[in-house]
Parts: C-alpha cells; structure tokens; sequence
C-alpha cells in the first residue's frame, strides 16, 4: 500500500499535469524516495492510480535508468563511464571501486552500504575521471582520492 | 553601449552563484523578451532564421526553419508547446551545464522568446536526472519569472500567457532523441517516432512542438535585442553567433569557452586547452561529443562550424571535443563507447538492438588479444548497415561514426591487435 505521502505527492504532482500518465517516471521516483527502490505492490498502486495496467506501468520503470526495481544500498554510486572518462582513468578507478567494495557494476555490498552502477556520461567531462554517490558530484579522481571520498559516505 | 562579443558566457562566473533575476535585470536580462513582445510574432521567427541559429544540440538544424513551419493563426492546433532538450547526455558534453548553472534566467529568456515567436501555450524543461545543480537553480529561476510575470497569464501585460515546467527525466540516453524526448514527456518509453508526420505540426500529445537545445535558446533573446546582422557578425562563417566549445582529454587546461563560430580546431585545443599535456602526443580527437568522427592531425585547422566539418567528411555535433593520445589503445577506446551505445540502444528497431551488441562484443574480443582477421570484415558490415537510413533513428548511425573513422584512421592498430593476439597498450 502506498502512504498517504506518497499517495498526496503522486497526486499533486498529477494534478496539473495534460495527462495523468505522463506523471509516471515522476510518481515512480517519489515512490523511490520514500523506500529507496519501488518494489511490485508499489508499482500495482502506482499503476492503479494513474489507470495504467502493471504491465504497462513497468514497462516506464525498467527502461529508465534511475528507477531501481530491486533494493539498492544506503548509498549509490554512479561511476562515469563515458569516453572521456576512460581516457582519463576509469579503468583504475573501477578496479578499485570494485576491489574496495567486493563487488561489481549492478552489485551491493553485503552490508548495504553501497551500490554501484554504470552511468552515461555525467557531463563533468573537464574534471574526467568522476562519479556520482547519491547527488554529490566528485571529479578529477585518483583511486587514492576516491578512498577518502568514500569515507565520506557511512 | 558597445556591443557584447560573448553573449552567452557574460554573466557567467564559475563557482559563484548565477545572477538571480534583478542582477539579470541589470544586465539588460528580458529585454529581449519585452522587445518581442512588441514585435509580431512572425518578425521574430524571420529575425531567428536570418540570423542563421543552426540547432547546438549536434544536427545544425536552423532554429528558424523549424519555428517557422509550426502552423501560426487560429485555426492552428492548440495548446502549442515548446520543449527546451536540456537532456545533456551526449559522452564529452559539458556545455549545456555551464549555461544552466551559471545563468538560468537566459535559458528561461531564450526559451520564452521561442515560445512567444510559436505562439505557444506550454514550455517544458526536459532536464537529465543528474544535474542536480542545473535542478537547483533553475527551479529558483522559474519562480522568479512567475513572479514577475515574464511567465504566466498575460505575460507583461500582453494578451499572451505561457505556463513554464520543469520536468527532470529518470535517465536514458534516448531521452535526448528529438521525438523519444516527447514520448518520456508523455509518460512512456522514450522509442523514437515515425517521421512524418513533422514534430513542428505534431508532436507533443499531437499538438504542434519545437524541441530546441538549451544553447540553441540561450542565443534568441539576444538576436531580438541586438539585431540579426550584429549576431552574424559575430560568427567567423555564414552560420550566425558564437559557439560553446569544449575540450576534455589529457590537454593542459580541460574545460568550456565561447568562441565566435567557426574557430579553427587548432585555436581550441591549443589556445584554449593549451594543448597536450607534456609526455601526451596528440593522436585523434572526437570534435563534438561520442557520435562524431575522429579528426586527425591534417584536419587541425579546419573550422568548427557544421558546413566545414561536414565538408571533411566529419559533424561538428556539440562542438565538445575528446582528446586521445598516444596513451590510450583506439581498440579499447572504440569498444568503451560501443558498448555505452550498445547498453542505450532502446531496442525498438533490430539493427540497432541485435547490431550494437555484437559490434561491442566484437572489440571486447581483439582488445583482448582474441581477435581473428575475419572480424575487420564484422566491423565493417555493421559499419555499412548501421549508417544510413536503416534504422529508426540516429542512434547507432551516431555509433558507426567514430567507428567508421578509427577503422579507417587506427586501421593498423586494429590489426596489429589481431596479429599480435595481445593489447600492445597492456603492460605486463
């Protein structure tokens, strides 16, 4: 069942809105903020309330990238890997990012700390190589400097 | 007043905050917009197209053709709608978030003048999930412009009103596909659309829409205030203005610059970026952003506007471009960005969809020292049918670009990965 916050979010959002569907990656990711991945029974309520069928609804929530249809960790990682980051070192810095945490690009960590993804380019292409952790934007990494940035993040 | 010589970056000051709206103001901010207002609609789409505004989003399209087929009069289809593309997501592509940061009240000025010259009743902001700064300020500034009617019932007093939306994608490359931007706004997969029929005639929920670029927009409230002729006298080449160019890459000072169009390759990368830093020799770059081809040391001083790159064979695409040296393996490089091309494809139509993934594969294999002779042959095929008009859209034409000219630029280095079945940038 959705909470009335995000029953009343989803609403007001859809309120001004030409059509009721086109509030859908919208009502997903206020969905996403309040429990941090949109399960199946919060997608079959979203669907309901914007008169959309589950299906149809999913089929929106697995072709975005920033919609998370399985629990993700406390803290996510977009790791650039657009080409002027590979120039500049995101090989060394996945390889670090994926020996530091144990696991690899669409994986969490056992203890829910991390996930880490793949994204297309962050547009941070003058301070290559970068990433993404939650909103906070980090470039011109080193893997020494990412081991700090990352105790930034419990 | 002197005339300005850098229109779009002149309020810019990285790492402070953007002028709110009365700094803007006091910058001459909305008179562009109160000019227009005074002006029919019709004189502002002319003075757009005889300034010859070729669309900044990477296809040259003159801003001013497409205002100008949108039907005008009351028997036209409303709500008309303007969709500012702010899906910044091309790889090597910074300069659409340097606007939006630095100054949102010009992209909002620009955004607004188009909408007025359309006569159109709505204008979204489709903005990529992770600015989330550009988010920030440009939230502010839309709050602003209500609240002094530059947006909203009757605007300044005229009998026009338009309703201003921001609208943050979920994120996907697609997203910032001309006619896959109008499918997202509506709610669904962002596949691409038949054309015909013309998005200007029917595009967002059937109604007519122009789809411009942030800097595209960014440049028409200044020709309305300054005249068309001063902003084609900006320009190097018949393509009217200044250009945001970028340069990111091992080059001394990496980074984003206003520039009149038509500024030679050379004048960027060396003048602006200060060339290669020391120990990097220059080997190849990607003028403007992953869907363009490689330029190589001959084409050093060709111009960057769309005609003279067009006229190497070449797109100025972005106008932001990646630097390779002598560091980076082309084989590795190539298959990095197929295989990003090949993770966006949005699977709608099968060469793109079934193509992309084996061109990628294909590269994972000789960077990998498992490559056979036969595999050039591969490449090529996809090369030959992914370009042209055998897909939906411009994706994978886009993704056969880069690849089309490293097999012709790099050949030698492709092959000595086959012969030599090793990476010969692998150390160890």
């Amino acid at each position: 069942m959705l909470s009335v916050a995000e029953r009343l979010e989803i609403e007001a959002e859809a309120a001004p809105a030409e059509t009721k569907r086109s509030v859908a990656s919208d009502a997903l990711k206020i969905v996403q903020r309040h429990r941090g991945w949109v399960c199946d029974e919060a997608l079959k309520d979203v669907a309901a309330l914007l008169g959309l069928s589950p299906a149809e609804l999913d089929s929106v929530a697995t072709f975005y990238n920033g919609i998370y249809r399985r629990p993700v960790g406390r803290h996510v990682i977009l790791l650039c890997d657009s080409v002027s980051c590979w120039i500049m070192g995101y090989n060394p810095l996945r390889e670090r990012l994926e020996s530091r945490l144990g696991i690899g690009l669409g994986q969490t960590t056992a203890d829910g700390r991390f996930t880490l993804l793949p994204t297309a380019c962050l547009g941070l292409c003058e301070q290559a190589p970068a990433l993404m952790i939650d909103d906070n934007v980090h470039g011109d990494l080193t893997p020494e400097k990412l081991d700090q940035v990352l105790e930034n993040y419990a | 007043m002197p005339l300005i010589e850098r229109p779009l970056t002149q309020n810019i000051r990285p790492g402070q905050e953007p002028p709110d709206l009365r700094a803007y103001e006091r910058a001459g901010g909305y008179e562009g917009l109160r000019k227009a207002l005074t002006l029919d609609p019709k004189t502002v789409q002319d003075w757009v197209t005889r300034a010859n505004v070729m669309g900044r989003g990477g296809a040259g399209f003159p801003a001013g053709h497409k205002w100008a087929s949108v039907p005008m009069g009351p028997e036209a289809a409303r709500p008309k709608y303007v969709v500012v593309n702010a899906d910044e997501m091309e790889p090597g592509t910074m300069k659409d978030r340097l606007l939006m940061e630095g100054d949102p009240h010009q992209v909002i000025e620009g955004a607004l003048v188009c909408a007025y010259a359309i006569q159109a009743d709505v204008v979204y902001i489709f903005l990529r999930n992770e600015y989330k700064l550009s988010e920030q300020r440009l939230c502010k500034a839309i709050a602003e412009a209500y609240a002094s009617n530059y947006a909203g019932p009757k605007v300044l007093g005229s009998p026009w009103s338009v309703e201003l939306r921001l609208h943050t994608s979920a994120g996907r490359y697609m997203c910032g596909e001309k006619s896959g931007i109008l499918n997202a706004l509506e709610g669904k997969r962002a596949i691409p659309r038949a054309k015909p029929p013309r998005t200007a005639v029917s595009g967002l929920w059937g109604k007519p829409t122009v789809v411009n670029n942030v800097e595209t927009l960014a440049n028409v409230h200044h020709i309305i205030r300054h005249g068309w002729e001063w902003f084609r006298s900006l320009s190097h080449t018949e393509e009217g203005g200044t250009k945001l160019y970028g340069v990111s890459g091992p080059v001394n000072r990496p980074g984003v610059w206003e520039m009149p169009m038509g500024t030679t390759v050379r004048e960027i990368l060396e003048g602006c970026a200060g060339g290669m830093r020391p120990g990097h020799t220059f080997r190849g770059l990607l003028p403007g952003g992953a869907s363009t081809p490689f330029l190589t040391e001959e084409h050093l001083d060709t111009r960057m506007d769309f005609a003279s790159m067009h006229q190497i064979g070449s797109q100025l695409g972005t106008g932001t471009m990646i630097v390779m040296d002598d560091k980076t393996c082309p084989v590795g490089l190539l298959y990095g960005l197929e295989t990003f091309f090949a993770r966006e494809s949005c699977g709608w139509c099968t060469p793109c969809r079934e193509g992309l993934p084996w061109v990628a594969r294909t590269l994972e294999a000789i960077e990998a020292g498992h490559g056979k002779p036969e595999d050039m042959e591969v490449l090529d095929s996809h090369v030959k049918f992914l370009s042209g008009h055998n897909t939906f859209c411009e994706l994978a034409p886009g993704a056969m670009m880069p690849l089309k000219s490293a097999l012709k630029a790099f050949r030698a280095d492709f092959e000595r990965h086959i012969s030599e079945k090793r990476c010969p940038w692998r150390t160890g």
